[in-house]
């Protein structure tokens, strides 16, 4: 009897196993999906055992495929095809006339074009918008990924959310629900968020048009993502193609390519080849967290010495105070007695609705209390403090900041470094003379807090306290290194791939997150500039595994207060006692029976902005308003804000346009609105009127600009600034400009005090990348001359060259003498605005703020309206190019070599002279020599006793994180 | 901030101390420190490659700082507190290009990292821009060493061109770095006397030693390797992607370190020109250049007469290559060489082109992922492949990666 020959591919992706078995004309005789929880080895096996019951005779053609395939393929000796290679082939084969191949898996992304140049692109080191992304949402909203799927077909609007990386979109996501959004729309903003990350991060600059094949589980199985799909790609059915057999489509492939490459074997052989694959090798491990039980059980007795006495809230009298946390994924909250006895404690997630959690809480207080004991004062504080303090009538909302200082005090009074892990953050703060000294919070990429180590423990398929409890005994913790979350991730499949245990990697993600902290958060270069007494809550540091990680990596033991979760709220308890309002005004037993509350959005019509408003209505007419970036949405008046230097400088730029040439226009000549024409604005638009021509800008920026250049961005990660411009160019050829003008400049003007004066690479050469990748762009109508604006007679022969196909009237020497007295004109007036608004703030009490950053910052899109949230806190507000000339460095400890950057430094060390300024950096993320200049920043100021405050931002228009800084900067300047 | 305390290299040290160099180039390197050794300076090639560099690295710098600082600084931190080094008697050597790019940086990096633990240990700016001169400096760079160093980069260039040709083809396995290190060996003694001057003779008979070597067909996947420099040459950066290559039975092609010292040379006068200044910095290198550029026709023309290796790219045709995409004015990082790189190799059959970089490099924004649209529409067979390397990105991930840019590569073949 002649044995059949099939083919079978097997296709090992981050998070699912496929298999498929398929005879010689390609019919799929067999197929199975199922998740592996990194049980890679373990799962194939499985499968191809029940191959074998299937097909007892028959002989096979093997491969292997996928992302997490390539190491047991490799160990096995059996054959391995790359995964998009193998898709490839399938689609070749039966869908011919594709001409753009979308596939999303677990953990990456990839598009392959097909006609016009063959492409494939796989997603980089950054796992944002694939199915673990996806994931990861579910889990944050409480529910699973079918369920956010029916969710998302339900919706009525959605919202912008980052979608470069799970952290990002977290981070986003997070506000929404605690300032009550509705999940449908979050569900479905969270899709519409894989979709923009797909089509800007792999498309890079190619138009997806024609056939689209959607492949991968996600794809298959999520409704919602497929219609955000076609409909962002507006696509018709006829060119939008879901293949039935979408989630096994690349192991069908893989079985082609086994079919006619590898050569024939048994599933017997395949299976003793698996069980023998040698694993380990490239990871790195580290020590055991205890060497012995008993060394344990004596780390747990030292740190019950720092628990809280309790009371009965049943027998208690007289008063007590309650203290709310409501953090940005778990809600807490404690009643203390006078004494500070912990009368009742309460730590959950908050699934998106701490509001109602809160509710159900106090509903229980108020049951079991005893009728003679009252609730005195009440303090709430977290992300969702303003929210809980409308809804609640709670007496004082405190910065979190001053939260977990004044409790961390309780505890050790003589406290010098907090660090406090939550689920989503970590922060740190070192106490100097009683008071906050500095603060450090976890940048959006380094977010590798509690909550991760929660979804990797269900993705392995544990609870997080048992997971946890795994890593104290691991005998060999992997080393997973101190990067973002979202690396980590490759990181774990490495050590899998190597043979890591379970043990071994909870103990690893253990020591990750303290690292991260320690080298990416606090940046600290040995213990003794942490300080001595060491205080760690939140709830992260009640997994044992962490905390030893910590004590290990510093070297010395740290105090865990036994509540260490609640110190928040235990903290806000502590000041609504310290602070005991006459008459409190938190809700009583009898108005929170009647408790209900109704949400709605709408737009702000405030200003041109247009926030999308969240409404949440409250019994008795109270009104909470969030999604607001400044103060007139809330309802509250303009009058009430400080003066801010930033209005004036966007309204000056912008007006620089409104200039007419005399006569007939020669030519018009198109200026966006980005990066260094922020500031050189007056420059060439009185170069140009001269000149004869007429001057149209690009519009002001806004989502809407960046998502109509998004499809010409080659590199994903350069920073939000550029990414705008490509809108702008867009937005001028829509306008039909005669050119665009925009000049390379490798120098900036030298403004003295300094190295060089270079423009960074991306300000300096932009023009030449916007030419490459903007197909309707030409030599002709983008016209990008090099020159030197510190060589007046350079700057003349240069323009006469770009110049020379026009006919202008003006003379070039005399329009380039008043294109510098024009910019000469602007910097002064915008000196003499800064000194106007110092001498008010001074005149009127108010602090001042130097928010300093780049002159393109002043792009309402770019800085998310802060210096508006820091007007609206009482602070003048004025920039950094506006002061620097009165400041004065000498020699740095970095090379001063960048004009924008020299000012910097100069605005530091001005602000350092003045009693009543403090100094705000703004950061764009993935500027690159940010990273240079925020530490020199940091040190001209910490030398002179000033506080430093960096504020980085990015795509994201949440203001929450910035919020709390600079709420704790106020906090430190009056304490 | 203040730089005053900061300790200074004297001449009583060259008696004394050790100069830690960091190992970019494995071939270039050796020769470059073999070239210092004759006036008093003792160097040492670090070549360690321990998880324990990473993490000195992610300590001592802003963990946004490109990969490449991070690396050197790791490695210096870790070779000063591994208890190998006297730092007393331990002196550092790093460069600095003085371009509008991160990497002038470097060295300011690096004293910050030493400032409070090794504040005695002197760092040495290697440069040729005139940055950190100081005349109490033991360190100091003449127009000897300068030429010495040319050379040393030309041997290195060819060494590493032609053992990169035999390596993937050898029929006996290690035959080639056999090969490598006997005439390293001999190139390092050449520079005792004047022997390294006579390059037709050398040339010529590193060419005809390497050709001894049995090899098969050159019939592999050749994969070109741009990108920034340090990333682009060192095994430690770029988790030994030669190698890796090798391993996947392709032949690594590696532009010639010549390239960046010309692209340097060059700059000056470009702007010059585009700028519409002239000043005595732009003649000198203008002259410089034109010396530098005949020493490169000279051992182009060595290697097309004896006519069995590929010869490194003309620069002068590198300078056209790029005037096809972008203007020799962007100058910061590599500049306009990635991109004349990627044409060049395009053009010469190597299509199939790895950019490689740290995550986040600014000019590689423009000049490698910004023109590789270009690039393919001039050559559409062109097989580009951007990856970029940091800390926390794991080999997996970049393997794939050029996995699926090979997969790519060898569709033409099979059909």
């Amino acid at each position: 009897m002649s044995q059949p020959v099939y083919s079978l591919g097997i296709d090992v992706g981050s998070t699912t196993v496929k298999t498929v078995v398929i005879d010689t004309e390609h019919n799929i005789l067999s197929q199975c999906y199922q998740r592996h929880f990194s049980r890679v080895r373990e799962t194939v096996t499985e499968q191809i055992a029940a191959l074998q019951k299937q097909f007892p005779d028959a002989r096979f053609r093997i491969c292997i495929t996928g992302s997490a395939g390539l190491g047991l393929a490799q160990s096995a000796g059996i054959a391995f095809v790359q995964e998009v290679h193998a898709a490839f082939l399938a689609v070749k084969a039966d869908y011919p006339k594709a001409d753009v191949v979308i596939e999303l898996g677990g953990e990456d992304a990839k598009m392959i074009f097909l006609t016009g140049g063959v492409e494939q692109r796989m997603n980089g080191s950054c796992a944002g918008g694939t199915g673990a992304f996806i994931d990861q949402m579910a889990t944050l909203l409480g529910i699973t990924a079918d369920e956010l799927d029916r969710l998302s077909l339900k919706a009525e609007k959605r919202y912008p959310i980052a979608s470069r990386c799970g952290v990002f979109a977290k981070s986003d996501i997070q506000p929404l629900l605690n300032q009550g959004a509705k999940r449908e729309d979050v569900a479905a903003s969270i899709f519409q968020a894989v979709v923009d990350q797909t089509v800007s991060g792999l498309a890079q600059g190619r138009t997806i048009e024609g056939t689209v094949l959607f492949l991968g589980g996600p794809l298959s199985f999520l409704k919602g993502l497929r219609q955000a799909f076609v409909r962002t790609l507006k696509l018709d059915s006829d060119h939008a193609v879901f293949p039935e057999n979408a989630p096994v489509f690349v192991a069908y492939g893989c079985a082609m390519f086994a079919e006619q490459s590898v050569e024939v074997s048994t599933l017997a052989e395949a299976m003793d080849k698996l069980e023998h694959a040698k694993t380990g090798g490239n990871t790195v491990t580290g020590k055991p967290l205890f060497a012995s039980r008993a060394e344990y059980e004596q780390f747990i007795e030292r740190h019950k010495a720092h628990d809280l006495p309790f009371a009965d809230l049943r027998t208690e009298t007289g008063g007590c105070w309650l203290g709310i946390d409501a953090g940005s994924t778990t809600t807490k909250l404690v009643l203390i007695t006078d004494r500070g006895e912990l009368l009742y404690q309460y730590y959950a997630a908050n699934r998106g609705q701490p509001l109602d959690r809160i509710v159900e809480q106090l509903k229980k207080i108020f049951a079991e209390m005893n009728p003679d004991l009252h609730i005195r004062g009440s303090a709430v504080t977290g992300y969702g403090e303003d929210f809980i303090r409308a809804g609640l009538g709670i007496d004082y909302g405190i910065v979190e900041t001053v939260a977990h200082f004044k409790a961390a005090s309780y505890f050790c009074p003589d406290v010098d470094f907090i660090m406090d892990i939550g689920g989503q953050d970590i922060k740190c703060f070192k106490i100097r003379n009683h008071s906050i000294d500095s603060i450090m919070l976890n940048e959006a990429c380094s977010s590798g807090c509690g909550s991760f180590i929660q979804s990797f423990a269900q993705a392995m398929g544990y609870e997080i306290a048992e997971f946890s409890q795994l890593g104290l005994f691991a005998e060999h913790p992997v080393d997973l290194g101190s990067r973002c979350t979202v690396f980590m991730n490759s990181s774990v499949k490495q050590a899998q791939k190597d043979g890591a245990s379970v043990e071994d990697i909870s103990a690893g993600l253990s020591g990750s997150i303290i690292k991260n902290a320690v080298y990416k958060v606090i940046r600290a270069k040995s213990v003794e500039e942490l300080g001595k007494n060491i205080v760690v809550q939140g709830g992260t540091f009640l997994n044992d595994a962490v905390l030893r990680s910590f004590e290990m990596e510093l070297g010395r033991d740290v105090i865990r207060p036994a509540i260490s979760g609640l110190m928040g709220a235990f903290g806000a308890a502590l000041y609504a006692k310290e602070h005991a309002p006459a008459q409190s005004t938190t809700i009583t037993k009898e108005q929170i029976e009647a408790f209900t509350y109704t949400t709605r959005s709408a737009k702000c019509g405030g200003c041109t902005a247009h926030c999308a408003l969240n409404i949440v209505t409250f019994p008795g007419g109270g009104r909470f308003i969030s999604g607001n970036r400044c103060e007139r949405g809330a309802g509250k008046s303009k009058a009430a804000s400080a003066p801010s230097i930033y209005e004036w400088k966007y309204e000056r730029i912008l007006r620089c346009t409104d200039k007419k040439p005399a006569g007939v226009p020669c030519a018009t000549v198109g200026l966006p609105l980005a990066l260094a024409y922020y500031e050189q604005m007056p420059f060439w638009t009185e170069l140009f009127t001269r000149l004869g021509f007429a001057v149209k800008r690009s519009r002001e920026s806004d989502r809407d600009v960046y998502y109509q250049g998004q499809h010409t961005i080659p590199s994903d990660t350069v920073c939000y600034p550029a990414k705008l411009a490509h809108g702008h160019i867009e937005d001028l050829l829509e306008q039909r400009v005669d050119f665009i003008f925009w000049p390379c400049m490798s120098y900036n003007v030298d403004e003295g005090e300094n190295d060089n004066h270079f423009n960074c690479p991306v300000v300096a050469y932009y023009p030449e990348l916007l030419r490459a990748n903007n197909l309707r762009l030409t030599k002709r109508n983008f016209i990008t001359p090099y020159m030197d604006l510190n060589h007046k007679k350079g700057v003349y022969r240069a323009l006469k060259e770009a110049l020379k196909e026009y006919r202008y009237t003006g003379d070039l020497r005399e329009a380039i003498e008043a294109a510098y007295a024009a910019q000469a004109d602007y910097r002064r007036e915008m000196a003499e605005e800064a000194q106007r608004i110092i001498n008010e703030a001074r005149a009127s009490g108010r602090k001042i703020i130097v928010l300093a950053g780049r002159p393109y910052h002043i792009d309402k899109e770019i800085n998310h309206g802060i210096h508006k949230l820091i007007a609206s806190l009482g602070m003048a507000v004025v920039s950094e190019d506006a002061v620097a000339a009165l400041g004065h460095v000498g020699k740095l400890g970095v090379l001063n070599q960048w004009t924008y950057h020299a000012r910097l430094y100069r605005a530091a060390q001005y602000v350092t002279t003045q009693p009543d300024m403090q100094l705000v950096q703004l950061v764009s993320f993935g500027c690159g020599i940010d990273a240079v200049t925020t530490d020199e920043v940091r040190t001209i100021l910490e030398q002179s006793g000033k506080l430093y405050t960096q504020l980085k931002i990015d795509e994201i228009n949440n203001l929450g994180a910035a919020k709390i800084r600079l709420r704790s900067l106020v906090a430190a300047m009056e304490g | 901030m203040a730089t005053s305390k900061q300790a200074i290299f004297t001449p009583e040290m060259k008696k004394t101390h050790t100069i830690l160099v960091p190992d970019m180039l494995p071939v270039h390197f050796q020769l470059l420190i073999s070239v210092l050794k004759p006036y008093g300076y003792h160097c040492e090639l670090l070549r360690t490659a321990s998880r324990a560099v990473v993490d000195e690295g992610l300590k001592n710098v802003h963990n946004d700082t490109c990969y490449p600082a991070l690396l050197v600084i790791g490695q210096f931190m870790e070779a000063l507190k591994s208890g190998r080094y006297d730092p007393d008697k331990t002196a550092l050597l790093i460069t600095q290009t003085g371009g509008g790019c991160r990497a002038s940086n470097y060295i300011h990096l690096l004293r910050k990292a030493i400032r409070e633990q090794f504040p005695q240990v002197p760092v040495i700016s290697l440069n040729f821009s005139g940055l950190e001169k100081d005349p109490r400096s033991g360190w100091q760079m003449t127009p000897t060493i300068f030429l010495k160093f040319l050379y040393a980069v030309l041997y290195g260039d060819l060494l590493m061109s032609v053992s990169n040709q035999c390596r993937p083809y050898e029929l006996k396995k290690g035959e080639t770095d056999k090969l490598l290190q006997k005439w390293q060996r001999r190139l390092e003694k050449s520079f005792d006397s004047r022997d390294f001057l006579h390059t037709s003779r050398n040339y010529r008979r590193i060419l005809e030693d390497f050709d001894k070597i049995p090899r098969t067909a050159r019939n592999k996947v050749r994969v070109g390797i741009v990108g920034e420099i340090y990333v682009k040459y060192s095994p430690l950066a770029n988790n030994h992607l030669e190698d890796f290559l090798l391993s996947e039975g392709c032949e690594p092609v590696i532009p010639s370190l010549l390239e960046f010292v010309m692209y340097c040379a060059v700059s000056t006068a470009v702007d010059g020109r585009l700028y519409h200044y002239l000043d005595k910095s732009v003649i000198y290198n203008g002259i410089g250049y034109k010396l530098i550029y005949a020493m490169q026709k000279q051992q182009i023309r060595a290697v097309k007469k004896h006519g069995v290796f590929d010869p490194p790219h003309d620069f002068e045709h590198l300078r056209k290559r790029a005037d096809q995409y972008i203007s020799q004015g962007v100058s910061m990082g590599e500049g306009w060489l990635i991109t004349a790189e990627m044409a060049a190799l395009a053009e010469t059959g190597t299509e199939n082109i790895i950019c490689t970089q740290p995550f986040g490099c600014l000019p590689n924004h423009i000049v490698a992922k910004g023109m590789m649209r270009v690039i393919k529409n001039a050559y559409p067979n062109a097989n580009i492949t951007a990856i970029d390397y940091d800390p926390g990105a794991t080999r997996v991930n970049q393997e794939n990666r050029v996995k699926l840019m090979l997969a790519n590569a060898r569709k033409p073949a099979e059909k």
